[in-house]
């Protein structure tokens, strides 16, 4: 039961190792330290849980109202879906039900909605309905012009997926697992992986790499697919924003390809994006100038008052995507062995159901389970806007006054929530890893008021 | 939740708002306490440290001035929004409180807009500040900064962070501006470009922030196309100030589109009875001087009105590009106005300034220096006796 980062990695020989602690890998750990007796490690090449694709992505519940039909991400996110929803209520993970529309702003948008409607039915997604342009603008009444129509999803919420995965990985943790932080896996053998931290053993293996999953594959010597990095940049509008728009406004995708959605987030902002960009460089998370002034001005034709608003942040990830419409989660019994790749957008709605399906596949694959526990929940800090925060709770306030002192004022982030955060299971090695399990620094100002005083406390001087 | 009732509650103890709240407490109104939600009173004077101006030396004789007139300071405390009748709710470890108020003034200041806002592309490393970072890094923590700095901006603050930066024993590789010149103090600019050798690249726009981690340089785009990197492992972006108008705009006041703070009239009042706005929230920004001297002027209209004086209805008065803002910004019958300030977006060599109203000339002036943007322009007020409060907005021009 340890996080580490640094030194020398223990010599004890694992019942599995999950390499890459993304929303995906998290899950896993926590599916798997439900089984008591097994030795379990989370090992991750950079220095936080949750560091790749999955801290920048558009932060949404989905139904799966629109995956292939009969596919495995289509089972999986629809399962995966319900017991998020769950699990986020249970731990303290913002969600916000907020529902989607599907905007038509042309014909061919618009005579493509049904089609979307019987596709969602095929998912097992029955409340889809289209509207007419004039429930639309009374449920969007800051739409631009042009508007025609669109398909009500009122299934679709948006997510903390930040808490989300550091919520899985303390669960983990607090299970027994333990959690390796800047361990990159350079070679893999049987059994044997050589990290930048040393020589780590294990039994059973679970490829969760992400962005890097099929260098990893090939290492063991397959050649299923290959990930070619999508970008994905995106605008965070001011809280001033947030008025303007009540649902997730998703495009309508067309043989020219997907447009970029509008949706609030769970801290009180908008999103505008995400570009879809085919890079070659795995670690081109910047945004650039190009990519910025086409999201201005797609958001313009969706929401024209967006664009007078302040932007508070501006962010690019890299989906994993690959040649297949499908993930590509596949198990080599004779390795002791199982791939996780190619998990898009949609995994994060779909972690916990791929973490039992991957369960079953180590199974297939010889690891003997054991008794399964229940998990002792966890209770996360809530970040969600639409949830009581520290600030707005007279009692926590009177028991322990640091609640209502405030450090960063954007945010309303209090010195007793930064304490908590530096203080927890999976504590954060950077700035930025605070500022994801607190939104200290996150707002408006960027640091402007408080920026040198978090760094303090992060620093361990105040 | 508690409910308390003062006379006059001010938002903000910088200079503008202490120096208000010492002249009414001295005057003896009653209950006048202003709201701090940073640890000490002061404002952002607390962190500028410069060879002319002893800033937490001024923000503490403001600060003892408020208190032994008989205001309130409280620090640590926040206002985070309002409700009916005028009363703002607020939070700090006393826990959570309602305060009405006769009077609410608001002197939440201005900052300066970061990167994000700026919408400069790229990675998101560390090494980025504005000036108001990097003074509490230097002044008030002694954080370690880094080695080469690129000071974005040229204007009086982009100088005093340039002597920041120094001072803390960094380098300091450029200055950028977009504009053609800078902005700034005539002999600063000297001293920086030949004493301390620092180049000032003008006409240039930064375009991108490089490096994983930890910032290793700034794409810049030149006036002529060209396009280079400067090495760096530090950028500052100063200046660009914004008025701190969350409090104004969740209160539903009038805001400037100019200005984006509070619009006022020559007495402070905003579009809202018993709602005062002061200082830099009005303007971004002033000298703390400045701003101070504005609290001292404001804090006449703020008794007048616990005496029971009027609030009238006002005039809007509008600017026309190239002019980027005028403050006060409305105008309300029998009410004196002191200079209005104002901002151009171009430098304008000894431009002609034209107040209409409804097509009517009411003033016309010729300047006889350059205007420059990014610095205080004033045109005097002799002229708003002559406004119609029947008639339409008022309008400056300048060509």
């Amino acid at each position: 039961m340890t996080v580490t980062a640094h030194g020398a990695l223990p010599d004890v020989t694992y019942d599995v190792v999950i390499v890459g602690a993304g929303v995906v890998g998290c899950a896993i750990a926590r599916e798997l330290a439900r089984h008591r007796r097994l030795r379990i490690a989370l090992v991750e090449a950079q220095d936080d849980v949750g560091q790749g694709t999955s801290k920048a992505n558009t932060a949404i519940l989905h139904t799966g109202f629109d995956a292939v039909p009969g596919s495995l991400e289509a089972r999986l996110v629809r399962e995966g879906s319900r017991r998020l929803a769950l699990y986020a209520a249970e731990s303290g993970i913002p969600v916000e039900p907020v529902g989607a529309l599907l905007v038509a702003w042309d014909r061919e948008q618009l005579a493509v909605l049904p089609e979307l409607a019987a596709k969602a039915e095929k998912n097992d997604y029955r409340q889809a309905r289209i509207l007419g342009p004039d429930e639309l603008y009374a449920r969007e009444p800051h739409l631009g012009p042009g508007a025609l129509g669109a398909l009500h999803i009122p299934g679709e919420s948006i997510i903390c997926p930040w808490t989300t995965t550091l919520a899985y990985a303390t669960q983990a943790v607090r299970h027994g697992a333990d959690v390796h932080l800047d361990c990159r896996v350079e070679r893999a053998d049987d059994g044997v992986l050589r990290t930048s931290r040393g020589t780590l053993r294990t039994r059973h293996l679970v490829n969760a790499a992400g962005l890097y999953a099929d260098e990893l594959d090939r290492r063991l010597g397959h050649r299923d697919f290959t990930v070619t990095p999508r970008r994905g940049q995106l605008l965070v509008f001011d809280k001033f924003a947030r008025e303007l728009v009540r649902h997730i406004l998703l495009p309508v995708p067309t043989a020219l390809g997907k447009g970029v959605l509008v949706a609030p987030t769970v801290y009180g902002n908008v999103l505008l994006g995400p570009t879809a960009e085919e890079v070659d460089d795995r670690t081109a998370t910047g945004s650039t100038e190009e990519g910025l002034a086409l999201l201005r001005d797609r958001g313009r034709r969706i929401l024209p008052a967006l664009l007078d608003e302040e932007v508070t942040a501006v962010y690019a990830g890299l989906r994993a995507a690959t040649a297949y419409e499908d993930y590509r989660i596949r198990a080599h019994p004779d390795q002791a062995y199982v791939t996780v790749g190619g998990i898009r957008s949609t995994g994060l709605t779909a972690s916990m159901a791929i973490a039992s399906h991957v369960t079953g596949l180590l199974a297939d694959c010889g690891l003997d389970l054991g008794e399964a526990d229940d998990l002792e929940p966890v209770r996360m800090p809530n970040l969600g806007e639409a949830f009581p925060r520290p600030y707005q709770r007279p009692e926590l306030i009177a028991a322990d006054p640091e609640y209502g002192t405030l450090v960063c004022h954007c945010e309303r982030v209090s010195r007793g929530e930064i304490r908590d955060a530096l203080a927890s299971t999976i504590p954060p090695h950077s700035l930025e890893g605070l500022r994801r399990r607190t939104r200290a620094r996150g707002g408006r100002c960027q640091g402007f008021y408080c920026g040198a005083a978090v760094r303090e406390l992060f620093e361990g001087r105040s | 939740m508690s409910r308390r009732h003062v006379d006059v509650l001010v938002v903000g103890a910088g200079p503008a708002g202490l120096a208000l709240a010492a002249r009414l407490a001295a005057w003896g109104v009653n209950r006048v306490e202003v709201l701090e939600r940073e640890q000490e009173a002061g404002g952002v004077p607390r962190h500028c440290r410069r060879r002319e101006f002893d800033g937490p030396g001024f923000a503490r004789r403001y600060a003892e001035a408020a208190v032994r007139a008989g205001a309130i300071v409280r620090t640590g405390v926040t206002a985070l929004g309002w409700c009916e009748p005028p009363a703002l709710d607020t939070v700090g470890p006393a826990g959570r409180e309602t305060i009405t108020a006769t009077a609410v003034v608001l002197a939440t200041g201005a900052r300066e807009r970061p990167r994000s806002a700026r919408l400069v592309a790229g990675t998101r490393p560390a090494g980025v500040f504005t000036t108001g970072e990097l003074q509490q890094a230097v002044h008030l923590y002694g954080q370690y900064i880094g080695h080469r700095a690129v000071v974005v901006g040229a204007e009086a603050v982009s100088y005093a962070t340039v002597g920041t930066l120094l001072g803390a024993g960094v380098d300091v590789v450029a200055m950028v501006t977009d504009l053609a010149r800078h902005q700034g103090d005539r002999l600063k600019a000297v001293n920086s470009r030949l004493g301390q050798r620092i180049p000032l690249l003008s006409g240039t726009t930064v375009t991108e922030l490089r490096g994983r981690g930890r910032l290793t340089g700034v794409a810049l785009r030149h006036r002529d196309g060209r396009t280079t990197t400067l090495a760096c492992d530090t950028v500052v972006f100063t200046g660009d100030f914004v008025p701190d108008h969350e409090l104004a705009r969740r209160g539903g006041l009038a805001l400037d589109t100019g200005t984006r703070g509070p619009a006022v009239d020559g007495a402070f009042r905003t579009s809202r009875e018993g709602v005062f706005a002061v200082g830099n929230v009005l303007h971004a920004v002033e000298s703390a001087a400045a701003v101070a001297r504005e609290g001292v002027r404001a804090a006449r209209h703020v008794r007048d009105h616990l005496a029971g004086a009027s609030w009238p209805p006002a005039v809007p008065l509008l600017v026309a590009p190239p002019l980027r803002w005028i403050a006060p910004n409305r105008l309300a019958p029998a009410t004196t106005y002191d200079p209005f300030v104002l901002r151009t977006a171009e430098f304008l060599a000894r431009p002609v300034l034209t107040v209409t109203q409804d097509g009517r000339v009411l003033h016309r002036r010729r300047l006889l220096t350059t205007a420059v943007p990014n610095r205080a322009l004033s045109l005097d007020g002799r002229w708003v006796g002559s406004v119609d409060p029947a008639g339409g907005p008022v309008r400056v021009t300048a060509r």
